[in-house]
């Protein structure tokens, strides 16, 4: 990763069809370039929307290899792009005209910013000497962008254009990823120019650390072995530094229990003896347990969020902290650091490995950590005579599609059913809105997705109704380009999670969180040309499930679940992990 | 509401003990104190290009950094201009701010500067006109010049530390203050310490 210059991917090298080599772009104005410099990083896929300003890009486009995925709303684009990016490991690009294209991208933006997600944006802008002047279609947007992006670039000069925009991909996958955007105003890429662009390069200031300070590791192996509580925290950043492998080798080479953050899903086989599953606001009961209980918290990857800590002063009180990041700025920000270890996720726990002697003793830990599970299991009750319960739909789902499958979501309760009782054992498998919560993400995520995925890989959106209505105009773009995903709406007829923390903390006063009417899912489905199913009944689950993953082609099944349903276990906002409520009368 | 999960209520499980203080920083939580706040100087060498004022100016705002003054000029190297900023933080917030300065792509480092690097601030005050001698006198004790009269009022120009700003702020108030103007710190590391 020190490494500055990007190289394609392995499998770019791609072939043509007949065995030829996919012919570059020939380089005559600042919009070829652009598209030579994504062609050059191995680019193979972008999302957008078509207008003025980015037309040039788009024209240039159409001798291109790259293909290009039209969506219905710039957002879906970004999310797509996002989506994308969290499944391949490969950035995402998404591109967008001036003014409401931008802004419409912002959205996505920002929410990639959360995840730490490489996306780049490419935006059209209005002509330099009309900047400034409030023309048609302008906005300001590398100032509104400026606080949502890693870095972004206002390219003036079509000679640059392509080396600008080839930065701009490197910067965006390297380091601790995360967005980055170049605004492309309309004269610099309709200006002639023959100049190629160079092997996209990392900014020159831009050099993340990836070893950490070898005293350091010493020092916190040190610890580690003779620690009596010693519990891992996989979070995201383990994903994004391909060290799923490494962290679960360490993990069972020294026998310690793990717990991972949302976007930590998956680092850890869920159904492994060692694995917690997730902590947090409604991560469950045993991870909980385990943080509060532990007395060293070795985090890896994380930026200790708060929906993970809940409040800081009860956050793990009886734990040192190691903390492993790539983002020095991660360090001290949320949680102190005991030992801070600033590098590469994989290649610190391969450092600290190098300096173990010997496992920690931790049998009663364990054994402690297997009785929590027992004691807080996520169990629910389903009977038969009751509306249908939405874990039930989720394990129903998990259970009829093959190992490897992927989910995105929207951001509700649904989300929550997903990711505690889908059981993820693999990584790029969990595909989610958490630092953002961004509702809408789930649907124009799971064409990304499935634009990212392997052959046969399933996709499957979780998707809540309030949700899916967000960006379902996207339907069309899956109908058209015939992707295999489906959408599964847990239908509660409610805003859900803002239903249920009125009934905690607002005397049931649901202010604008039903419906007095909602559209038919199924219809509105095949409307688009897909495919609906409606199911209100347990009996009816798994002939629907079985029939929608076997439509060739994007179907949705709009499930009327309980709408009284509750997620649990729950931390309330600002309380302690162990203070978990298994049930409203305990909030 | 009929649903929820079976286990332990909250007051039936084991507490932990410790705590922490609200920096994450474990605490003895007998005697729970808060670090105070203390001013820092930060240098950082930036590189000249639109959007930079904007883009720290705006981290520092949406970090809620407090900060006491920001001034930047340009350098001897045509593509980078150099910053100085005054903090008042704890010491996780300072910590903090040059991470986070230090990540924004165009900056190229930052530093704190020693409680010792030569600290100067440029200020312009527009005092009451109708005892020019005595303003003067004033100004001079300062070392300052007087660098504008009019019928109305007399401009002095100070330069020197914030402290010594401040103090003479104060006694030309006596003779009734107009208006000023004050540039903020620029500072630099003495001698062979370099600043960035
Ligand atoms: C864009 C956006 N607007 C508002 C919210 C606030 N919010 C969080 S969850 C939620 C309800 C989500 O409803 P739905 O998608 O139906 O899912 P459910 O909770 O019912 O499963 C709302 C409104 C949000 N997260 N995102």
């Amino acid at each position: 990763m020190s490494e500055r210059t990007t190289q394609p991917p392995e499998t770019e090298a791609e072939d043509t069809e007949d065995g030829t080599e996919p012919t570059p772009t020939t380089v005559s104005s600042g919009a070829t370039s652009v598209v030579r410099a994504l062609e050059n990083t191995g680019i193979e896929v972008m999302f957008g929307v078509q207008g003025g300003a980015i037309m040039p890009v788009y024209d240039a486009l159409w001798d291109s290899n790259i293909s290009h995925i039209m969506m219905a709303h710039e957002q879906g684009a970004a999310h797509a792009a996002d989506a994308y990016n969290v499944v391949s490991g490969e950035p995402g690009v998404c591109l967008a005209t001036s003014g409401p294209g931008a802004t419409n991208l912002v959205t996505g933006i920002a929410d990639a910013n959360m995840d730490s997600d490489a996306v780049v944006a490419l935006t059209g802008q209005v002509p330099q000497s009309m900047v400034g002047s409030d023309a048609f279609q302008e906005t300001d947007t590398t100032g509104i962008t400026a606080p949502i992006t890693k870095n972004n670039y206002f390219a003036s000069d079509a000679d640059t254009a392509g080396d600008t925009v080839g930065e701009a991909v490197a910067l965006a996958g390297s380091g601790r990823p995360g967005p980055t955007l170049v605004d492309l105003p309309k004269d610099v890429t309709g200006a002639e120019t023959d100049r190629e662009p160079g092997m996209a390069q990392t900014p020159e200031a831009y050099t993340p650390q990836n070893e950490a300070d070898p005293a350091s590791v010493e020092e916190a192996a040190h610890t580690i072995q003779s620690a009596d509580k010693p519990l891992l925290l996989f979070g995201g950043g383990i994903v994004k530094a391909n060290a799923a492998e490494t962290a679960r080798e360490f993990a069972t080479s020294y026998g310690i229990p793990v717990v991972t953050t949302m976007p930590g899903i998956g680092t850890m086989p869920e159904d492994h003896d060692l694995c917690l599953s997730w902590a947090g606001m409604h991560g469950t009961g045993y991870a909980n347990m385990a943080i509060s209980h532990a007395d060293l918290l070795i985090g890896v990857g994380t930026r200790f969020d708060d929906r993970l800590t809940g409040g800081i002063e009860t956050f793990a009180p009886e734990a040192e902290v190691i903390h492993i990041d790539i983002d020095p700025a991660e360090i001290n920000k949320n949680i102190h650091a005991d030992y801070p270890l600033i590098g590469d996720a994989g290649r610190v726990l391969e450092q600290l490995d190098g300096s173990m002697t010997t496992a920690p003793d931790a049998d009663e830990w364990r054994e402690q950590c297997l009785t929590w599970q027992e004691e807080y299991p996520m169990d629910y009750a389903a009977p038969e005579d009751e509306p249908l319960k939405p874990q039930f739909v989720v394990e129903a789902l998990d259970e009829a599609t093959s190992d490897g499958a992927i989910v995105t979501s929207g951001v509700g309760q649904h989300q929550m059913w997903a990711s505690q009782y889908w059981t993820f054992r693999e990584p790029r498998k969990w595909v989610s809105s958490h630092g953002l919560g961004t509702m809408g993400y789930g649907l124009p995520a799971a064409i990304g997705a499935k634009m990212a995925a392997d052959d046969g890989e399933e996709v499957v959106c979780i998707d809540g109704d309030g949700s899916f209505l967000m960006t379902v105009q996207e339907l069309s773009v899956a109908v058209r380009e015939d992707l295999d995903i489906t959408v599964a709406i847990l239908n509660n007829e409610y805003i859900g999670m803002v239903r249920q923390w009125q009934d905690a903390f607002f005397e049931g006063r649901h202010m604008a969180a039903g419906y007095s009417w909602i559209p038919e899912f199924d219809k509105l489905a095949e409307a688009f040309g897909a495919r609906g199913w409606r199911v209100d009944d347990y009996d009816e689950v798994a002939d629907a499930v079985e029939e929608a993953l076997a439509y060739d082609g994007p179907s949705v099944v709009d499930f009327h679940i309980d709408p009284a349903e509750n997620v649990y276990p729950m931390v309330p906002s600002g309380g302690a992990n162990d203070k978990f409520a298994l049930s409203e009368d305990q909030l | 509401m009929s649903s929820g999960l079976d286990g332990p209520e909250p007051e039936d499980r084991p507490a932990p003990e410790g705590r922490r203080n609200s920096q994450g920083i474990r605490i003895d939580p007998e005697v729970e104190a808060e670090p105070e706040a203390r001013r820092a100087v930060l240098s950082a060498l930036v590189k000249h290009e639109p959007g930079v004022l904007a883009n720290i100016s705006g981290l520092f705002r949406r970090r809620q950094f407090n900060i006491e003054s920001l001034t930047v000029g340009p350098t001897t190297d045509p593509d980078r201009a150099r910053m100085t900023l005054e903090i008042e933080e704890p010491e996780p917030g300072i910590e903090q701010a040059k991470k986070q300065l230090q990540k924004l792509v165009p900056v190229v480092a930052v530093t704190e500067l020693e409680p010792t690097a030569i600290q100067r601030e440029l200020a312009l005050i527009k005092v009451d006109g109708s005892k020019p001698d005595q303003v003067g006198a004033v100004a001079e004790m300062y070392e300052g010049k007087t660098v504008d009269v009019s019928q109305e009022s007399v401009t002095v120009e100070i330069t020197g530390s914030e402290q010594k700003i401040d103090a003479a702020i104060e006694t030309f108030g006596r003779f009734g203050i107009h208006e000023i103007v004050r540039t903020g710190t620029a500072a630099l590391e003495r001698g062979t310490r370099k600043t960035t």
